[in-house]
């Protein structure tokens, strides 16, 4: 009897952990595009990685038809593999890459640069996550495109990739 | 062409084997032979034969840069070495799936060839849930990542595959990680099999603990290469980064560990039966866990391949099949009573085998947790989080620094009842590691107090394994081995956090640093041309305090399928420390950005893995206990 209910016990954990990761397995492709567009940015203010002094996001968001804003993290795998990406995004004049640094070590967000290339024109320190929430973000990496009237146009959560490249390249055309 | 289709259909036979196989075996099971019916040997060797055939066509594609096969398109390139055109068939999603087929079939032929003093009913059992298992694995392979696909029209050129996976150790890490996978699949079948004829015995344990030792060996050695992979590709010096993918695979190696320990039990005086059967069920539950997280794009993580939910779904299906299967089969079949129940005395072998196991569960729950926690947060409530070190350092090190001194203390304890001695040498032993820690502790922070509590307790058990080394010469020898091993293990991974160092700095060529007493030269670039990549080479002169001169070459490469741009450190590693030099290009500057790092006692924490996998391989091979 008592292996029975042990029995029961344990399938119905299981049974829920599937349900779960079931689930889990459908929400994947939110890796396209989220519907939340159109907001516009808010404003915030922040230390910059290389300057060391504060700025302004009104200082920042400035004299460019785009703006790409891309949280990231030295100790985030997915941000390295997305990485390539924002190096040939840099080469484009259109726009303009902007980083916000999550809640990471600065020793190790400089390390990060110096290996992989500086794509960004600027980078901020979030060092506890407020910015990033108040931008909306959900976790790291997480990228938003931006127009001149400091709309978020478009919003990318999850590493970016050839694709999302292809469409970022469509509209700046 | 012709390749790819030998190898499709060589698959699809194998399938058709494993059928057979089961049909056979259901008929042999019911009826009065002694012996298992002779036909299923070759049955099963053919099948093996068949995967791999397959195995070497998808090679000669992808050495032939066959382009009309979509898995060579999409991974090779004409002007990759021969080398990595092979490694490149196991460095995808189709191809790793093809190695753990191969695996799995080469495993239950060689479990039928050695068992055959085994009871008949025992080993058809454990072929029908091994053959369950490969049919799943063909299904999956050929419904939804076939790596035969063609291609039409038939491009040029291909993708290229990844440079940071042009790697010599990433070359052999699958195949050796999932010899070690693989070989738990052959042991959650034999212990269902083991439970439902229960046969669960001295003798089982003797037969199984064969296998258990194999696929742990071979674990710990595919866990290490991967971290050399990437410390030497990836990282800025590190080499474990609690990765999702680093953490699934660190999971099943708890899982072995408790289970290697319990299997001793058992075969000495068959106590923790359940304990074996439950960790047998879970280590390839766990294994296969990994695969599915690793596989369905649930996770992102450097191992991801390629985000198709289609693929996780097969694979999660198929995976709660199974638990589902060794469930039921253990609570209907499962039968504690008939062994004979010894009372375990607190001071005991078995008593602290089990604290042992308990340790290892600990550790596995902290990290099973930081694994799958941000999936179910995620599901609930929306919200997505992303689990760091400082999690797994916080819940992980106190709790090792009892473990470590637990290890020290309990191995001399005798079986079923004994008595804790103090001995003068350990008291010694105790005041030494406190002095020599206090050392450490004095020339560096006091941010590192724990750590240095952890390294007192790690070297307590360094010098307490190297005694008992000398005092029970080779008796015992495969355990003090690994645990010397893994005191050793602890004790350069902490010495080396501790005491790392490292500049960052932007230099021209021609310009000089000095890092303590380091004289780091800048002298000259040099530019080459590869077959497949551009690379600007610097060279520096490094001279040390004692004068010695040594010169590192770091190179930045441009690949050009698909165009990246790599650095690659050089590295000059001796027995006390790990030199290590990279450069990078500054957008627009005439200087580079140079990062020099001093990172000491690295390569002992490669020899200490060896020396842990190294004690499993003695014992492999060691004479079975004297009756």
């Amino acid at each position: 009897m008592q292996n029975r209910i042990k029995l029961i016990f344990i399938s119905l954990l299981l049974f829920f952990c599937f349900l779960i990761l079931f689930e889990a397995l459908k929400k994947s492709n939110i890796y396209v595009p989220d519907k939340v567009l159109k907001k516009s940015l808010p404003k915030f203010k922040s230390q910059d990685l290389d300057l060391k002094k504060e700025i302004s996001s009104d200082e920042l968001f400035v004299d460019s038809e785009f703006y790409l804003l891309n949280i990231w993290a030295s100790w985030c795998l997915p941000c390295r593999k997305e990485h390539s990406i924002l190096m040939e995004l840099s080469r484009n004049p259109k726009i303009k890459l902007i980083g916000l640094n999550y809640k990471d070590k600065f020793t190790n967000a400089k390390k990060f640069i110096d290996k992989f290339g500086n794509p960004y024109s600027d980078n901020m320190i979030d060092t506890d996550g407020t910015i990033s929430i108040e931008l909306g973000a959900y976790g790291i990496p997480e990228t938003f495109i931006i127009n001149k009237n400091k709309k978020i146009i478009k919003k990318y959560i999850g590493p970016l990739d050839q694709n999302s490249l292809n469409e970022i390249n469509i509209i700046l055309k | 062409m012709l390749a790819t289709q030998i190898g499709y259909y060589s698959l699809i036979f194998g399938l058709i084997a494993g059928l057979l196989i089961i049909l056979l075996s259901i008929k042999n099971y019911n009826n009065r032979e002694i012996f298992i019916n002779p036909k299923i040997l070759p049955i099963s060797f053919l099948q093996f034969f068949f995967v791999s055939i397959s195995f070497i066509g998808l090679i000669l594609s992808f050495i032939n840069s066959d382009f009309s096969n979509e898995t060579v398109y999409n991974n090779s390139h004409t002007t990759k070495p021969l080398f990595y055109k092979i490694s490149g068939t196991w460095g995808n999603h189709e191809g790793s799936l093809l190695l753990w087929l191969l695996v799995l079939t080469l495993f239950i032929f060689l479990f039928l060839v050695t068992s055959s003093n085994q009871p008949k009913r025992y080993r058809i059992l454990t072929l029908v849930f091994q053959q369950i298992i490969i049919i799943g694995f063909f299904l999956f392979v050929l419904i939804t990542s076939n790596p035969f696909s063609n291609l039409f029209p038939i491009p040029q050129e291909g993708l290229g595959l990844n440079p940071i996976l042009q790697d010599p150790a990433l070359a052999i890490h699958p195949p050796i990680l999932y010899i070690g996978y693989v070989g738990s699949s052959i042991i959650f079948a034999s212990s269902l099999a083991a439970v439902v004829e229960n046969y669960i015995s001295k003798n089982w344990a003797r037969h199984i603990k064969k296998w258990i030792l194999i696929s742990w060996v071979f674990l710990t050695i595919g866990i290490m290469l991967g971290s050399i992979w990437a410390y030497y590709e990836l990282g800025w010096g590190g080499f474990w980064f609690w990765d999702p993918v680093e953490n699934v695979s660190l999971m099943p190696w708890l899982c072995l560990t408790a289970l290697l320990h319990c299997i001793i039990v058992l075969e000495k005086n068959l106590s923790l039966a359940s304990w074996v059967v439950i960790l047998s069920i879970a280590s390839f539950t766990l294994s296969m866990s990994g695969t599915f997280l690793v596989r369905s794009g649930i996770l992102n993580s450097v191992h991801t391949f390629a985000n198709d939910p289609e693929r996780g779904m097969f694979i999660l299906i198929f995976l709660f099949i199974l638990i589902f299967i060794a469930l039921f089969i253990f609570f209907t079949f499962f039968k504690d009573n008939n062994l004979k129940k010894i009372k375990i005395n607190w001071i005991s072998k078995e008593a602290s085998i089990l604290v042992n196991n308990w340790f290892l569960m600990y550790f596995l729950a902290v990290i099973l947790i930081g694994t799958v926690y941000p999936i179910f947060l995620e599901v609930i409530t929306d919200e997505k989080i992303s689990i760091g070190p400082p999690f797994f350092n916080k819940l992980i090190i106190p709790f090792l620094i009892f473990f470590l001194i637990f290890m020290a203390i309990v191995p001399s304890l005798n079986w079923i009842k004994s008595y804790l001695r103090i001995r003068i040498t350990n008291i010694i032993f105790l005041i030494l590691s406190i002095f020599l820690s206090y050392i450490v502790l004095d020339r560096t922070s006091s941010e590192t107090l724990i750590l240095t509590i952890l390294l007192c307790a790690s070297l307590y058990l360094f010098f307490i394994t190297i005694r008992e080394f000398f005092n029970k010469r080779f008796k015992n020898i495969s355990q003090i081995v690994s645990h010397f091993g893994f005191s050793l293990l602890i004790l350069s991974i902490l010495l080396n956090s501790i005491f790392s160092k490292e500049m960052i700095t932007n230099l021209k060529v021609g310009e000089k640093f000095n890092l303590k007493e380091n004289i780091i030269t800048f002298e000259k670039i040099e530019n080459n041309k590869s077959k497949n990549y551009d690379s600007v080479i610097g060279y520096f002169k490094i001279q040390d305090k004692n004068q010695e001169i040594i010169y590192l070459k770091p190179e930045i490469r441009i690949y050009n399928e698909p165009t990246t741009i790599t650095s690659e450190a050089d590295i000059k590693t001796t027995l006390y420390t790990d030199k290590f030099l990279v450069m990078n290009f500054v957008k627009g500057k005439e200087y580079f950005n140079v990062r020099y790092q001093l990172k000491p006692y690295m390569i002992w924490i490669w020899i200490s893995t060896i020396f842990i996998a190294l004690g499993g391989f003695i014992s492999f091979f060691k004479k079975e206990y004297a009756k």
